[in-house]
């Protein structure tokens, strides 16, 4: 039976989309304490506010994230919400499950939470939705005993890594997506549960240019995969695009929509660098700057390029303060490879931490540290050389900040020689 | 066994990090992995993927909340035992996939997903809208300045046909964001939908100095509005709080995320807006923001019709005067800001021009335009 009337809410039961409302109102009737979420989220309809009070410290011994605490400002109406804490798990990469192992986290949270999750988090983890500061400890305990998992980062710390699916069921893939995920949320461990730095560093992995976890949005450390040399071509499956064989754009747009490989290969590549002579492809590969274009829309004919890597670009973020941020290409191609345990990324990714722990502001991203020093000071302390694939075009204001040993006879000078020679 | 809370810290294991991905593929993904060749997408939702080694990995991909309860998780994993043995995956788009390994298993599957109501709508491929991913909203956050998962399920009732089609001249990304933190990162979206604030945070005197370290909410203020002032409690005390500098705020909310004494969501004040036009792939064009067209759509529980009809206008727009493989943002380019003004009929305000940091870079500097009805 619902404890309160929910006449707003209800209202979302109808239409095609799966309702959350319906969801939570079967979940209910196991786990009460839902009703609850109801009657609070009506009264937010109704009021047009939120009712969750603000933060709240809470967590498991030793880790100083992974559990964000949360508190409803109204708890005597709705006491099975007046601890609602989140927890995040760490998702494997790429979030492929067994039903086992999601029976499991089931189970465990029909035991010590609310019943309701996030399938899943912004960031990538597995988020569980509320429960109380006494579960919390007993949660862990049999998360890490019975279920063998981990929470994830939350605060000024290393947050979850996230990953898209990579060679698990893609064919662009130019690294191991997957490995290098899972590689470096073990090796960082420590710093994905103690916050230890400025504010929050993400690292995403995109196994191409076509960035499906958005890493150039999103992360401060976005590792996009990239080839370089020639793109593969399968000559016979060129001829099958232009013959009408084939659907455009691996069938996006329905299986009746063929391809004009002139009007939309060639003629929409942004650098021009495709000829089509009959039924023969040729590409000036060194005029190619890797967008996927061609090769999204004849991906029977074209594959990245057998020379594969990364493109690691630094800095993206929301736009919490300064304004968002994309990515800035730094280390234009990367071997990133388990044969080194990814020894490549760890190296930049230390680098770069032991720089803005030091010279970073309190809840400042490192994307903003590097628009407070410049690009320029950035590239010097990670000890790249400028290159124009650095900039989108060179500046147009002349103040350069010249260095004093740059300059012949250096910055000091003597005004009396000068006025021997120049009246005042 | 089990916790013992007079020895919370006895056989104590941390650190272990997520379990393996491997463990969790199925078989046709492990025996294919780093060896797949090309996909198909063979109707909405369904997608072949083929294997230099001849095999072939069928997914159905459905829609679902991301707010969803364990029974329905346990029903997604009633599906996987059914047909898949076993296995299934979510992507980051707050879609499930189903694998299986032959084009015969396809049918059954989307037969049993398609007789279970609503729960389980195939789409989200190929020039489709996609899921809207969001944030928390007022299920459980305390920032928000509007909700999400109502707004969403009201959104994307109104584009289901898009969601389960393939008609849209290319892909479009939506996304929701409850307020500027964008936890969502709705800043690079094809269409995103904003919460924001309009009104300055208010200042709680009684509560402040328990709560909050002035400096870091002094420090918080990127336009520094909030400055040091003494003020009076309701004791009648002196006590040492700050002061807003009102027109200088921007509505951030930073200093509210510093300093709980400093609330200013709003029934009336808070609202959405719309951004456009954003995108993270390189293919053609560069990765790029969203922009905003839209400042500001009244908080309209439960179905927020002001927001459903500007994004459903915004999307059929594109869709009727959009070249195919064109993203909505390389549309607006390609015609124009002030045509995608005109075409969509959204009045043009002074609030969508950039007054911010870097504004300048928006400014039109060129005297070639086009005569659209905006010029008199």
């Amino acid at each position: 039976m619902p404890k309160h009337d929910t006449p707003l809410l209800d209202e979302l039961e109808s239409g095609p989309w799966p309702s959350f409302v319906t969801d939570i109102k079967r979940q209910a009737e196991s786990k009460p304490e839902c009703w609850d979420i109801l009657g609070q989220l009506e009264l937010s309809f109704k009021d047009r506010i939120t009712h969750w009070k603000h933060g709240g410290i809470v967590g498991v011994f030793g880790y100083g994230g992974g559990i964000v605490g949360r508190y409803s400002d109204v708890p005597k109406e709705f006491p099975g919400v007046a601890h609602f804490h989140t927890v995040r798990l760490n998702q494997p990469s790429s979030k492929f499950y067994s039903s086992e192992k999601l029976r499991d986290i089931c189970n465990l949270w029909e035991k010590y939470g609310s019943g309701m999750t996030n399938m899943h988090g912004s960031t990538g983890d597995l988020v569980l939705l509320g429960t109380t500061t006494d579960n919390l400890e007993p949660l862990f305990y049999d998360l890490t005993h019975d279920l063998k998992q981990d929470l994830g980062g939350s605060g000024s710390n290393l947050r979850t890594p996230a990953c898209c699916l990579g060679k698990a069921r893609c064919e662009w893939s130019c690294y191991d997506t997957q490995a290098a995920c899972h590689h470096l949320t073990m090796h960082y461990q420590d710093e994905i549960h103690r916050p230890a730095f400025p504010y929050k560093f993400k690292f995403k992995f995109s196994g191409c240019p076509n960035d499906c976890v958005a890493s150039a949005a999103r992360s401060d450390f976005s590792v996009i995969g990239n080839w370089k040399g020639d793109i593969r071509v399968d000559a016979e499956a060129v001829k099958g695009y232009v013959n009408g064989d084939f659907t455009a754009n691996g069938g996006a747009h329905g299986a009746d929509v063929k391809l004009d490989v002139q009007a939309d290969v060639c003629d929409l590549c942004p650098t021009h660098c495709m000829k089509l002579s009959g039924d023969k492809l040729f590409i000036d590969n060194s005029n190619c700057n890797h967008c996927m274009h061609c090769i999204n829309m004849m991906p029977r004919a074209l594959r990245p390029g057998a020379e594969q890597g990364a493109t690691i670009s630094v800095g993206a973020k929301a736009p919490i303060l300064d304004g968002a941020q994309i990515a800035t290409m730094v280390w234009p191609f990367v071997n990133v490879t388990p044969d080194n345990d990814f020894e490549d990324l760890i190296d930049k990714i230390e680098n770069i931490w032991d720089w803005w722990m030091e010279v970073g502001k309190n809840r400042e991203r490192v994307g903003e540290t590097i628009m407070r020093v410049g690009l320029p000071t950035f590239l010097k302390v990670m000890e790249v050389e400028p290159i124009p694939q650095h900039v989108k075009e060179p500046r147009s204001n002349p103040y350069v900040f010249w260095q004093s040993e740059e300059v012949e006879g250096g910055f000091e000078r003597d005004v009396k020689e000068f006025r021997k020679r120049h009246a005042q | 066994m089990g916790y013992d809370p007079e020895n919370p810290m006895a056989d104590r294991i941390t650190d272990i990090g997520p379990p393996h991905f491997e463990q969790f593929f199925p078989e046709v993904v492990k025996k294919n992995y780093g060896k797949w060749l090309y996909h198909e997408i063979t109707q909405p939702g369904v997608m072949m993927h083929k294997s230099e080694t001849g095999d072939e990995c069928w997914t159905v991909r459905v829609g679902a909340a991301r707010l969803i309860s364990i029974d329905l998780i346990r029903e997604m994993c009633d599906i996987a035992d059914a047909h898949c043995d076993g296995k299934l995956r979510f992507t980051t788009r707050n879609n499930v996939e189903f694998m299986v390994d032959d084009e015969a298993k396809v049918k059954p599957l989307m037969d049993d997903l398609a007789g279970r109501g609503n729960k389980f709508p195939i789409g989200g491929t190929g020039a489709s809208a996609s899921n809207c991913v969001h944030t928390q909203g007022w299920v459980h956050c305390h920032t928000p300045a509007t909700d999400a998962s109502g707004v969403v399920k009201a959104v994307m009732d109104e584009l289901f046909e898009y969601f389960t089609s393939m008609k849209l001249p290319a892909k479009v990304k939506l996304a929701l964001a409850c307020c500027l933190n964008m936890c969502g990162a709705v800043h690079c979206s094809d269409i995103a939908i904003l919460g924001v604030h309009r009104k300055p945070p208010m200042i709680d005197h009684d509560a402040i100095s328990g709560l909050c370290e002035l400096p870091l909410a002094i420090a918080s203020c990127p336009l520094g509005a909030v400055k040091p002032a003494k003020a009076t409690n309701s004791e009648g005390e002196e006590v040492k709080s700050v002061a807003v500098k009102h027109e200088r705020c921007m509505f951030c909310g930073n200093c509210y995320t510093m300093c709980p004494a400093m609330p200013l969501a709003d029934p009336d004040g808070d609202g959405i807006a719309i951004l456009v036009g954003g995108k993270v792939s390189n293919a053609r064009s560069n990765p790029t923001f969203s922009k905003m067209v839209i400042p500001f759509l009244p908080n309209t529980p439960p179905r927020w019709p002001e927001t459903v009809d500007a994004v459903k206008n915004i999307l059929e727009t594109y869709a009727a005067n959009a070249n195919r493989y064109e993203r909505i943002g390389e549309w607006a380019e390609r015609i124009g800001w002030e045509k995608f003004f005109e075409l969509t009929g959204i009045p043009f305000t002074m609030k969508c021009v950039d007054d911010y940091r870097l504004a300048y870079d928006t400014w039109r500097t060129t005297v070639s335009f086009k005569f659209t009805s905006h010029i008199k």
